[in-house]
């Protein structure tokens, strides 16, 4: 059934003569209302506490990166913005003496690289790292003038070392293993769900 | 007290030297200042500020925007018809800029010891003058759509003359019932006419007609069909760049300023001092703070042209000639008529017909604006099979064929057609 079909509406006067002509106050208003433009480069605004920025390499209290290499950020990005190359840690130390250690446990994210010319600030890499390593800051200024320096390398990202923090490789200081990491009380009632068999 | 006709044409070659270059920088640097005024009013109502880096309140951004301008790269297509191509913006220039010597800016002054009106000449034709002038502008926009040698410009120099010749007869008409009233052309004397009431309260459905033409003279918002961004890529002057382009912005903010200075000339009372200020100030109308109200109000008509522009939406072609053609000249030519008996039986039968006029006035402009606001009905059907618009037919087998057409998964090729599918193909 075609609009034509249906019977006419009759308009009202109102309808003819006041809403053709309503538009004209909306604007006449408007002219003296405080404009929301905010003074951008001169004046810089706070974002929204969890506004998704630039990425972040967080590192353990003793300096020690969290980023274990697993890549599941690098499989979760739908813009295929994240390379991720990891490597082993090992408690021998090198040739010159110095530690192979980078973080707790097995491997480390040896190559780590955020593409921002791709990355889509969505937070999926976020969301799937599974040691809390990879989160987002609030910083959004990431223009630039070439591709080259849109490649965030591991150095870019990585948080700086705060205070009492070490600069990797160095053996672990927390603890003998990676458990005294991650969770030195493991509290398994938060996984307990009732009716099913918990190891 | 006003100047006449015969009041000019005896200065001594530089005072008149001096009158042209004071016009030629108004209009220049009124160009500048409307461009900028435009943007930041407009900014204003939607909730922006608008350009305010450049000097202050961003006054200089226009200034930024026309050296940018004229630094950029000039093409010329391949395709263009190089020597209209290149007359084209001249030809919308400089007849923008010569209707503007007929404009009355003051009454007559003491200019380095000389007195003399405030306006570069004026002739016992010259409001016909700036029509005739306005319309060789009309010239620059179609031949600079044709030599482009692009369908973008063509179709807007095309749409443009259209539009502009249209809406030039009903603003002729419109400024018959001033010629009428005030017993001249020559735009000094029409101010001086003015002295008491404005024509805008006496002529008040033309004053309204001649508001609405002249949006559509200026191809302005909501007229602004020739230029549609969105449809036409720009209009005429697709095609045009660097300084090229430059001219035809400046010719079409000219003609702004002078439809607007024209409209404060022959209805709001040009140079007088508004709402009875010279009642209690005697000097108001008087050397050179006449410059302060002819200003105001030319200032005011553009940011009426502003508010349209920031309210209304474009209208779509038939709407608009319905508008000027079935809507905006009869009532002109009935208004004519009214205005040309009332003034002749106010002179055979001696009465005052200010009064008849404003009030026979108000009821034609409520029509007037009555007939603009109600929207035509539709036709009752549309359709184009049943006898509606003189649409083509669809070709056989339907508006998709060929590779785009829908996907019907019968049987393969060489397999026989079961029974329900044959019944489909025939």
């Amino acid at each position: 059934m075609s609009e034509s079909d249906q019977p006419k509406k009759k308009r009202s006067l109102k309808e003819q003569i006041w809403d053709p002509v309503a538009g004209f106050g909306v604007t006449f208003t408007t002219q003296f209302k405080k404009p929301v433009t905010e003074q951008y480069p001169m004046q810089k605004e706070p974002t929204a506490p969890r506004f998704h920025g630039r990425h972040q390499l967080n590192r353990h209290p003793d300096g020690l990166e969290k980023c274990v290499g697993c890549e599941l950020c690098a499989w979760a990005c739908p813009a295929d913005a994240i390379y991720v190359e990891g490597a082993d840690n090992s408690d021998e130390p090198d040739a010159e003496g110095n530690s192979q250690r980078f973080s707790p446990g097995e491997r480390y994210g040896r190559v780590y690289q955020i593409n921002y010319l791709r990355c889509i600030l969505c937070g999926l890499c976020i969301e799937a790292c599974p040691t809390r390593a990879l989160t987002m800051t609030n910083e959004y200024e990431l223009a630039d003038d070439s591709r080259a320096s849109l490649i965030y390398e591991k150095q870019d990202l990585l948080a700086p070392l705060l205070p009492g923090m070490e600069q990797p490789p160095h053996p672990m200081r927390l603890g003998d293993d990676e458990q005294d990491y991650y969770a030195p009380e493991p509290r398994t009632e938060l996984f307990e769900v009732p009716g099913r068999e918990t190891r | 007290m006003g100047p006449s006709v015969n009041d000019f044409g005896h200065d001594p070659w530089w005072i008149i030297l001096i009158k042209v270059v004071l016009v030629f920088a108004i209009c220049v640097v009124l160009t500048l200042f409307n461009i900028w005024w435009e943007r930041r009013v407009v900014a204003r109502m939607q909730h922006r500020i608008g350009p305010n880096m450049h000097g202050p309140f961003g006054l200089l951004q226009s200034l930024a925007d026309g050296v940018k301008l004229a630094l950029k790269e000039d093409i010329t297509p391949t395709k263009a018809d190089k020597a209209v191509f290149v007359l084209a913006p001249v030809l919308s220039c400089v007849p923008a800029f010569v209707t503007f010597s007929v404009i009355p800016f003051g009454p007559t002054v003491t200019m380095f010891g000389h007195r003399t009106p405030l306006q570069l000449t004026d002739m016992p034709v010259a409001v016909l003058f700036v029509m005739a002038i306005a319309s060789i502008g009309i010239y620059g926009i179609v031949l600079g759509g044709w030599a482009s040698g692009s369908t973008y410009s063509l179709l807007g120099g095309l749409r443009s003359s259209a539009q502009m010749i249209s809406y030039e007869v009903s603003m002729g008409l419109a400024l018959v019932a001033v010629f009428l009233y005030a017993g001249s052309l020559s735009t000094s004397e029409i101010v001086a006419a003015q002295d008491k009431w404005w024509f805008a309260a006496l002529l008040l459905p033309s004053f309204v007609i001649y508001c609405i033409s002249m949006v559509g003279e200026t191809n302005r918002a909501p007229f602004d069909l020739p230029e549609a961004e969105g449809e036409l890529v720009g209009g005429f002057h697709t095609e045009y760049s660097s300084l090229k382009f430059a001219l035809f912005f400046l010719a079409e903010y000219i003609n702004l300023a002078t439809v607007s200075a024209l409209a404060t000339t022959l209805f709001l009372g040009g140079w007088h001092a508004p709402f009875w200020i010279d009642h209690a100030w005697a000097g108001a109308n008087a050397g050179y703070w006449p410059l302060i109200w002819f200003f105001g109000k030319l200032l005011f008509f553009v940011w009426i042209f502003i508010w349209l522009r920031g309210s209304l939406p474009r209208l779509r072609y038939d709407q608009f000639m319905h508008l000027g053609w079935k809507l905006l000249l009869p009532c002109s030519l009935g208004w004519i008529v009214v205005v040309a008996v009332v003034r002749m039986a106010a002179i055979k039968g001696d009465f005052d017909p200010r009064w008849w006029m404003f009030a026979i006035g108000l009821v034609v402009t409520a029509a007037v604006v009555f007939g603009t606001l109600r929207r035509p009905e539709r036709p009752a059907d549309i359709r184009p099979t049943t006898g509606g618009f003189p649409t083509p037919t669809l070709p056989n087998g339907g508006a998709v064929r060929g590779a785009a057409r829908p996907l019907t998964f019968g049987p393969a090729d060489g397999v026989p057609a079961l029974p329900a599918t044959s019944e489909e193909a025939s």
